[in-house]
């Protein structure tokens, strides 16, 4: 058969296809990039990004001095870890859970709650979570009907924050998280139970000796590229529900280019942690997508 | 094989489906809770009483949001930017999926173009300098400064063209043998047969422009500007950074109308809730196509 030839005429119409897509992507995405050069200036609202004179390093000189940057770098990286290790682990085991269950409406009905919570954005989340701990809301009030204690200061205790933190994003996130796992344990072979079953094995070994094995290579690689979004730490939850109280313990890269750029208006400063940000973060996908390429046979496109 | 079921698979299995049923209930109880609370008696609901069924059934909440300027103005605004970028993100996605599903052999460029897609994905653009291009463009306090910026969905497009591909390339040819062109290939054949992938992506963009909330706190000039989600969180989560000390944080906390927030958040969710069972079919293959693939 003879290949199949494209007319030398229809390439353009593709250039003409992807014009639109390159020019915004122009404009709103590699331009600001390179905007990015603020953080080596001092910045001139007159004299614009371009035109305003050099300031080499001196931002840079700041960011790594002043105690808040060490500060929110260590926030950053822990909260993101504690996360990917709670979110990882309870979608894991929804995911064994459910996968236990032979009950069609039941499963779909569990399924169909849990995933809701995922599509609700954040502030909404927030304002809600906000009522729900407040010293007048369901917990508090169950609290005190308990013990009859004191409310508890949710919100403004930097301890309590955290535990808030971290149980909201898993709340939010687990039953969603748990598709990837889900899927693959539908495409373990049926026959491995059969034969294991014959054996004699129970429930429990099946699960040690076959489904865990099964599924490690998606573990493995739902970790792996977890480790790109290590220095995002989770901007709307946070931004969300924390307030000046806690900012010691939650404030993380975002949260706090944001208040500089924005409610402080020091620019430069907050574009120079934003670049030392985006900069170590590109490192963390680069390397997450080799791993994930080397080890979970994973391929971005 | 029939599985045999013992007297301790049965045990196992009333613990699973115990577990799996309380963890339905916690996820569902922020939720009624703050239901419960909209539709309470504002006497009441400040008592800190109601749980997951309201005291005190009252409506007046409701009836307030209706009379309430500022939060229609905002609704508009989040229904007409929803409608824009429903529009302006799929025809790019569309678009630029087709051309960038071809080999590198069919259109040479392709590489170029998928680095420059795959880079800005990658390295998202630095906040501060993005709005002022924005305000250089002179979209500040637009709809147009909500839908622009973030057009060019690079995820969506890259699950775009991998559906494209799996689409036999016969199909393409014998339409190109009887002349068609490539608009009309994309449009006659493409398009029709990619609708699960367009539908997943479609609800994709209509749940994250409705819950977007930063772009319209940078972008509005006024308050009118606000989309809802923006408008909620000024109203629920603004903390004045100005404010150090816990007795000012506990009194900012105290002060609002708990049942008229509880009910402006409801109403802010109510679209989500809505969309959501059509979502639901979709949802799970989308998501699988973009993160494992074979």
């Amino acid at each position: 058969m003879k290949p199949y030839k494209m007319r030398n005429n229809e390439v353009i119409h593709y250039h003409f296809m992807l014009l639109p897509t390159i020019a915004l992507l122009a404009v709103f995405s590699i331009y600001p990039t390179l905007g990015s050069v603020m953080a080596f200036k001092y910045f001139d609202p007159v004299a614009g990004i371009w035109g305003s004179p050099w300031a080499g390093l001196d931002h840079f000189k700041m960011l790594f001095q002043i105690p808040e940057f060490k500060q929110i770098t260590i926030n950053t990286i822990t909260i993101s870890l504690i996360k990917i290790i709670l979110n990882v682990s309870c979608a894991l085991a929804f995911a064994l859970l459910l996968n236990e269950i032979r009950k069609k409406w039941f499963k779909k009905s569990v399924q169909t709650i849990v995933y809701l919570p995922f599509f609700l954005s954040w502030v909404i989340m927030a304002g809600i979570f906000k009522d729900f701990f407040s010293v007048d809301g369901l917990i508090n009030g169950a609290l005190q009907r308990l013990t009859g204690g004191e409310p508890v200061m949710f919100f403004t205790s930097q301890f309590w924050f955290m535990i808030i933190i971290y149980l909201t994003d898993v709340w939010k996130g687990f039953g969603f998280n748990a598709i990837v796992f889900l899927a693959a344990l539908t495409s373990i072979n049926p026959n491995l139970y059969e034969a294991a079953e014959v054996d004699g094995a129970s429930r429990w070994n099946k699960l040690i000796h076959i489904t865990l094995p099964s599924i490690k290579p998606t573990i493995v690689l739902i970790l792996i590229l977890s480790l790109q979004g290590i220095l995002s730490g989770g901007f709307d939850q946070i931004f969300n529900l924390y307030n000046p109280l806690v900012y010691p313990v939650a404030d993380i890269y975002d949260t706090y280019i944001y208040r500089m750029g924005f409610q402080n208006n020091q620019y430069e400063f907050a574009t120079a942690v934003g670049l030392f940000r985006s900069a170590v973060a590109f490192l963390f996908i680069w390397v997450s997508h080799w791993l994930a390429e080397k080890y979970g046979d994973y391929r971005l496109f | 094989m029939k599985i045999r079921a013992t007297r301790q698979d049965f045990a196992i299995d009333a613990v699973i489906y115990t577990v799996l049923a309380l963890l339905a209930i916690i996820t569902m109880i922020p939720l009624l809770n703050i239901m419960a609370v909209s539709l309470s008696d504002s006497a009441k609901a400040t008592a800190g009483l109601v749980t997951i069924y309201p005291l005190g059934l009252s409506f007046k909440t409701y009836e307030t949001i209706f009379k309430d300027q500022a939060i229609l103005t905002a609704a508009g605004v989040s229904l007409q930017r929803v409608f824009w970028a429903l529009l302006i993100n799929m025809a790019i996605v569309i678009l630029a999926s087709y051309p960038l599903s071809k080999t590198n052999k069919a259109f040479r460029s392709r590489g170029v173009y998928m680095w420059i897609v795959i880079g800005t994905m990658l390295f998202s653009p630095a906040i501060i300098p993005l709005f002022f291009t924005v305000r250089d463009l002179d979209m500040l306090g637009t709809v147009w400064a909500l839908v622009i910026p973030g057009a060019v969905g690079q995820f969506y497009i890259i699950l775009m063209l991998n559906y494209f591909r799996s689409i036999p390339a016969e199909l393409e040819e014998s339409a190109s043998i009887d002349g068609a062109s490539p608009w009309r290939r994309l449009f006659q054949i493409y398009v029709p047969l990619s609708k699960p992938i367009i539908a997943t992506i479609a609800l994709f963009v209509v749940v994250g422009h409705w819950n977007a909330y930063y772009d319209g706190l940078i972008f509005a000039i006024r308050t009118e500007d606000y989309p809802l989600q923006t408008y909620i969180q000024q109203l629920v989560v603004n903390y004045d950074t100005t404010i150090r000390d816990l007795e000012q944080v506990k009194s900012l906390l105290a002060v609002s109308n708990r049942s008229l927030t509880a009910a402006k958040l409801v109403v802010t969710m109510i679209p989500i809730l809505v969309i959501y069972p059509f979502m639901q079919k979709y949802f799970i293959s989308g998501i699988m196509l973009g993160s494992v693939k074979e």
